[in-house]
């Protein structure tokens, strides 16, 4: 009796054996790795290393550092908000609302997202530029004197932009919560007498929570990471922890320092996340 | 009565959502339409109408060199993430592995970890083990990112599968190998195509990743990077990421046709 016939389920754990391999090696112990640098001090001019919790004194100690850390999680926080809000009702349409083609709808919606993110990014940098297309367009129409300085490289613009680039993260996973929602549960809260807004408030949004929390992650986690649309619209004001890491890789060529910054990035993220899940359960409780 | 109850005005919606179609398209499409705009500034009024940009998109030396990097890695890139997908979707759908949910979300990962993390953490994993940036080395970051996106496209196509025909296969007394190639492959065709399409286009377009593991030699993604320096290069620039975005929106909807198709059962399945 050979072993697979033995131990059945040995095959499946073969078959899957390599992708965790690759997890593993391309993944986990990547991570560990960056942790593990993070702790290091280069002692030497040969190559020698030490272990030391330099990296993470000296990012406290630079209020600048913080501070762009602080900045980037209430921007990542803002292009959350910002992409579900204006993600929810589309969903809601398509969910809701159409009957047929809803493939189609959806394609249509989620096509964009599958586009280079360097081109959707930089698209962003040609609309608001100084001398870019809503600037040109209204001074063509002369709706407006001077360009507006103002559109361009701040907070604002990295928010708009985020928002466009991550839409489709905002917009499948709500979907897929409205569509589950049983839809006699609207209806008895309708002959039960309650209108449309107190319908929505207490069925329906509630019921869509558990899509709107993972879209709102979804958007949340990768953003405070970027780096590539702070440093195209953002402008001095508006660059984020990653412009920092990136920095600590390229110009400023201190790996360990840069390491600790991701690995304070992350840790970060993750307390935020498990505040924010633990404020959007307490608000759920009170809603219902 | 139109339409059941519970719902807010649709014309009011539909309209919002047309706004928000617009919104999303509308940045991209200025690409194309401002490479054939006779004039070196993305501006209004536009000045005329002229070739001139795609010509020289197509004559600039670097690109070409640049777009065959981004095939050669993306090719074997889709190939192995398939592959890797398939199997590990095959082993979470016909067996009842112990810790398949962990490995689930082992396999998410990749996917809700920022990917300066990622390109860091290769970075200094490649650097750490003394294997020299290039194109080997970006292709390895791309099939992490790939390897979860083709098995859950694969894993929703197997869960819809009726394990029922392998069984009947099995029992007329095919040997497992060729129950796979004669009967679970064709059947699920359409899922791998999908799957092998849109890693192809994941990785042919991934620059976060591709900007730390790529040694001299440059993919499409960071020879645009590269290019966006110099204003004097933007028209062409708008040519050559017109170029790709009609052949990502091609591929795209091909493979978004052939994963829906089939899988017709529709549970609200979106990924």
């Amino acid at each position: 009796m050979s072993l697979w016939t033995r131990f059945p389920l040995l095959k499946g754990y073969a078959l899957v054996s390599p992708a965790v391999l690759l997890m593993v090696l391309a993944l986990i112990s990547p991570l560990l790795l960056l942790v593990g640098i993070s702790f290091t001090v280069e002692t030497g001019s040969n190559d020698e290393w030490a272990f030391s919790l330099a990296n993470y004194e000296f990012f406290f100690e630079k209020s600048h550092y913080v501070n762009s850390l602080g900045r980037s999680i209430l921007i990542s926080t803002m292009v959350a908000c910002a992409t579900v809000l204006l993600a929810y009702p589309a969903a809601y349409f398509i969910a809701f609302h159409v009957q047929q083609n809803k493939m189609l709808w959806l394609i249509m919606i989620t096509l964009p997202f599958w586009t280079s993110y360097l081109l959707r990014v930089f698209s962003w940098k040609l609309v608001l530029g100084y001398n870019g297309v809503v600037n040109s367009g209204l001074m063509w129409l002369e709706l407006i004197k001077q360009p507006l300085d103002y559109i361009l490289y701040n907070t604002n613009a990295v928010v708009l932009t985020l928002a466009h680039a991550w839409a489709a993260f905002a917009i499948l996973p709500i979907y897929v919560s409205l569509q589950k929602i049983d839809k006699s549960l609207i209806e008895a809260a309708y002959d039960l007498g309650e209108n449309r807004f107190r319908t929505f408030m207490r069925v329906t949004l509630p019921l869509s929570m558990p899509g709107v929390v993972a879209a709102l992650l979804l958007v949340f986690i990768p953003t405070v990471g970027d780096y590539v649309t702070p440093k195209l619209v953002g402008g001095p004001k508006g660059l984020m922890i990653g412009n920092l890491i990136q920095a600590a890789f390229g110009r400023l060529d201190n790996w360990p320092l840069g390491a600790a910054i991701s690995v304070i990035s992350m840790v970060t993220v993750t307390l935020v996340v498990c505040l924010y899940l633990y404020g959007i359960d307490r608000a759920r409780r009170l809603m219902v | 009565m139109s339409g059941p109850p519970g719902k807010f005005n649709i014309g009011w919606l539909r309209g919002y959502t047309v706004v928000y179609l617009i919104f999303i398209y509308l940045p991209i499409l200025l690409l194309p339409i401002f490479s054939f705009n006779d004039g070196i500034y993305v501006a209004f009024p536009m000045s005329g109408f002229t070739f001139q940009w795609w010509a020289e998109m197509v004559s600039q030396p670097g690109m070409h060199k640049a777009l065959w990097n981004s095939i050669a890695v993306a090719v074997p890139v889709s190939l192995i993430s398939t592959i890797l997908g398939m199997m590990g979707a095959k082993a979470l759908t016909s067996y009842p592995l112990y810790g398949a949910r962990a490995l689930t979300g082992m396999f998410t990962l990749p996917l809700v970890t920022p990917f300066l993390i990622l390109g860091i953490a290769l970075l200094i994993t490649f650097k750490n083990y003394g294997i020299n940036l290039s194109l080997f080395t970006v292709g390895v970051g791309h099939v992490l990112i790939c390897v979860p996106f083709s098995l859950f496209v694969l894993l929703s196509r197997l869960e819809s599968f009726d394990r029922s025909l392998e069984e009947a296969a099995l029992d007329l007394g095919e040997t497992p190998w060729i129950v796979f190639w004669r009967v679970t492959f064709p059947i699920n065709m359409p899922g791998i195509v999908a799957s092998l399409l849109l890693t192809f286009t994941i990785s042919f377009d991934e620059f976060l990743l591709a900007f730390f593991l790529t040694g001299d030699a440059s993919t499409l993604p960071i020879f645009i990077w590269s290019q966006l320096r110099f204003p004097v290069k933007l028209p062409s620039v708008l040519a050559l990421g017109s170029a790709i975005l009609v052949v990502t929106v091609f591929i795209v909807v091909v493979a978004e046709l052939l994963r829906r198709k089939g899988s017709t059962r529709s549970t609200g399945k979106v990924i």
